[in-house]
């Protein structure tokens, strides 16, 4: 018996409806895109607002700069792109523009991972993640669904600080119930479990819950987290983890090894060394095709989150 | 055998010919992979039918011959122009454009230099592709090569810092081995050029950077294309900038200056409609 989940909007779109909220809720955000705002969904606040929505043109680097001044003048800039763009593009200037000085600019990167499909590997954004933990004290989001991305979005706003939020394209699986309650650095315990625990964020959510449905069936009872804020992670949930279950698994939609992986691994060999085996990206740049397909390809399913608790539990 | 009587240069009139077929090639690959950006593949049709089937010293063989002519699709997302073009003068099988963003393709969403041989930059994060050009340029240069340079990138593309970065650097190392190609449609994604981000007076602006600026009234009309090319080819001294005025979505009636083709596939009545159009 396969696990039952209902698709909800896709995360930008639940970002886009958000941002009208937000910006009704608090007079001095500003929104900012880089002539994508028909897919990062930020058209959504330029219809509602459009006297605080700059269009920059397609100049990320220079939209970063804007965001930073806009704070100097008291406002809260929401800055989106494509993920791979407003990272790779906007990176020094995320770097010495926001994240030194430490302001409260809102950096959005839609179309996240592989999942946007057809437009192939120069769209694709497997490093973003990376990117941005890289840089000290920058808050990173990656909500999995259409409720936990509405309430990210308003947290942020309310944050003070640098924030990064990464959405997709697809329809997301609803995982959240409304009035579920997010909290920036405290992980959500989604199903409990003893012999080994997936962390997961964005798209391999749902994934890694349909893995401990199919296991339980085997007698594997397996534990999943959202740990929708990379950072800062959530340590004492890492810990308590590695420590009941003595296993543990990440997946996400990013390559292994910059993005959610390492810093749970890093978290692991400090606090609790148990055995580990990641679910990403694997060390190359993905292609065109369908989204399900490209998932597929490159194993990031349910079915290789169980090969892989598989995996582990030969090694505890 | 020299590579120049390999590729045999079309005139005018058949380059005209081949331009039907160009576009007729680009609606049914994106129509076919229903995902793609039409307008402006269409609107650059002339440019890269005139440098694939005449200007460009090429050999689709031997995509690798050293002293070979570089293009480069700086606006990665016209790349169904490209690759029509590409097929057409025997790099790949034409049947092998059915696969256009299909998995496990060559025929990539955007081009990619470790997928498909003739590609000479992977392209797709807009303004990055003149300063490549400019490498390839002024690498002639120091080794004493012939091969020119072409870049083509879109007006949109422009907003982009990087393009201003390469062409004061191309004004500067006096590149008249290099061309680039403004494909000035009017359009970019979130709209019309002029009320996202107005360029304002292009010719002044390159030639303020030390450039040879070429402007043609009509970028779709062929003989303007042609003309402009063999023009640039006489200049010394100068990088030349071809400024192409062109209509977004050209040669299909429902996409011509019709923004919502940028990135969007055609249905299949539309695809019908448009094949009715192209001959
Ligand atoms: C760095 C970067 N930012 C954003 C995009 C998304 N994008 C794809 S096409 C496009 C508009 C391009 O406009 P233009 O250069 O005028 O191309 P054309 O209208 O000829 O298609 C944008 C913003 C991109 N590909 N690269």
């Amino acid at each position: 018996m396969a696990l039952e989940f209902k698709l909800g909007k896709a995360t930008r779109d639940a970002y886009g409806e958000a941002l009208v909220e937000v910006g009704q809720e608090h007079k001095n955000v500003v929104v900012l895109d880089s002539d994508l705002s028909k897919s990062t969904k930020s058209i959504e606040f330029a219809k509602k607002f459009p006297e605080r929505f700059v269009n920059c043109g397609i100049s990320e680097a220079n939209m970063i700069g804007m965001a930073a001044g806009f704070v100097g003048s008291g406002m809260i800039p929401f800055a989106s792109s494509f993920a791979s763009f407003i990272m790779c593009k906007g990176f020094d200037q995320i770097r010495m523009s926001v994240a030194n000085p430490h302001l409260n600019v809102k950096l959005v990167g839609s179309h996240s991972g592989i999942s946007l499909g057809e437009d192939g590997a120069s769209q694709q954004s497997i490093e973003d993640i990376g990117l941005a933990c890289s840089l000290p004290q920058m808050t990173v989001l990656v909500p999995c669904d259409e409720t936990s991305t509405k309430s990210l979005t308003h947290l942020m706003a309310k944050h003070e600080g640098p924030v990064y939020l990464r959405t997709g394209r697809p329809k997301a699986a609803t995982i959240y119930k409304d009035g579920d309650t997010f909290e920036i650095g405290k992980a959500k315990l989604l199903r409990d479990g003893k012999d080994v625990t997936v962390i997961a964020i964005g798209l391999l959510v749902i994934e890694a819950l349909i893995a401990a449905d199919q296991l339980e069936a085997e007698g594997i009872s397996v534990r999943v987290v959202d740990m929708f804020c990379v950072k800062p992670i959530d340590i004492d949930m890492i810990a308590k983890c590695a420590k009941e279950t003595g296993a543990i698994i990440t997946a996400e939609e990013h390559l292994i090894g910059a993005g959610l992986s390492g810093h749970v691994a890093q978290v692991v060999a400090q606090t609790t060394p148990v055995p580990m085996e990641y679910i990403g990206i694997d060390d190359t740049y993905a292609e065109s095709g369908k989204p399900d397909e490209l998932l597929d390809k490159y194993g990031l399913r349910a079915k290789n989150i169980v090969d892989a608790i598989h995996k582990v539990l030969k090694r505890k | 055998m020299s590579a120049e009587t390999l590729t045999k240069k079309l005139s005018v009139d058949e380059l005209i010919k081949e331009a039907v077929t160009v576009r007729r090639d680009i609606i049914e690959m994106i129509a076919h992979a229903n995902s793609g950006h039409p307008g402006g593949s269409l609107s650059a049709t002339e440019i890269v039918t005139a440098l694939y089937f005449n200007i460009l010293n090429h050999d689709p063989k031997n995509p690798h011959w050293e002293d070979r002519d570089r293009f480069i699709l700086s606006k990665g997302h016209a790349c169904p122009v490209l690759y029509s073009c590409m097929a057409r003068t025997g790099y790949f099988p034409v049947e092998e454009l059915k696969t256009f963003r299909a998995i496990n393709s060559r025929i990539q969403g955007h081009p990619e230099v470790r997928k498909l041989p003739g590609i000479e930059a992977s392209t797709g994060s807009l303004g990055q592709g003149l300063s490549i050009g400019i490498g390839l340029a002024l690498g002639a240069k120091l080794q004493g090569k012939n091969y020119r340079t072409y870049v083509l990138t879109g007006d949109g593309e422009l907003d982009e810092g990087q393009v201003w970065e390469s062409a004061l650097c191309a004004g500067h190392k006096a590149l008249d081995n290099l061309v680039a190609i403004v494909d000035s449609n009017k359009f970019q994604l979130d709209g019309a050029v002029k009320d996202i981000m107005p360029l304002a007076s292009l010719p002044d602006k390159w030639n303020a950077f030390g450039w040879n600026v070429i402007e043609i009234e009509d970028g779709n009309n062929m003989q303007q294309v042609v003309d402009a090319f063999e023009k640039a080819e006489t200049v010394k001294g100068k990088p030349t900038v071809i400024i192409a005025n062109t209509i977004k979505g050209k040669g299909v009636s429902y996409m011509e200056n019709n923004n919502e083709f940028h990135g969007a596939a055609p249905t299949p009545e539309q695809l019908a409609q448009a094949l009715k159009e192209l001959v």
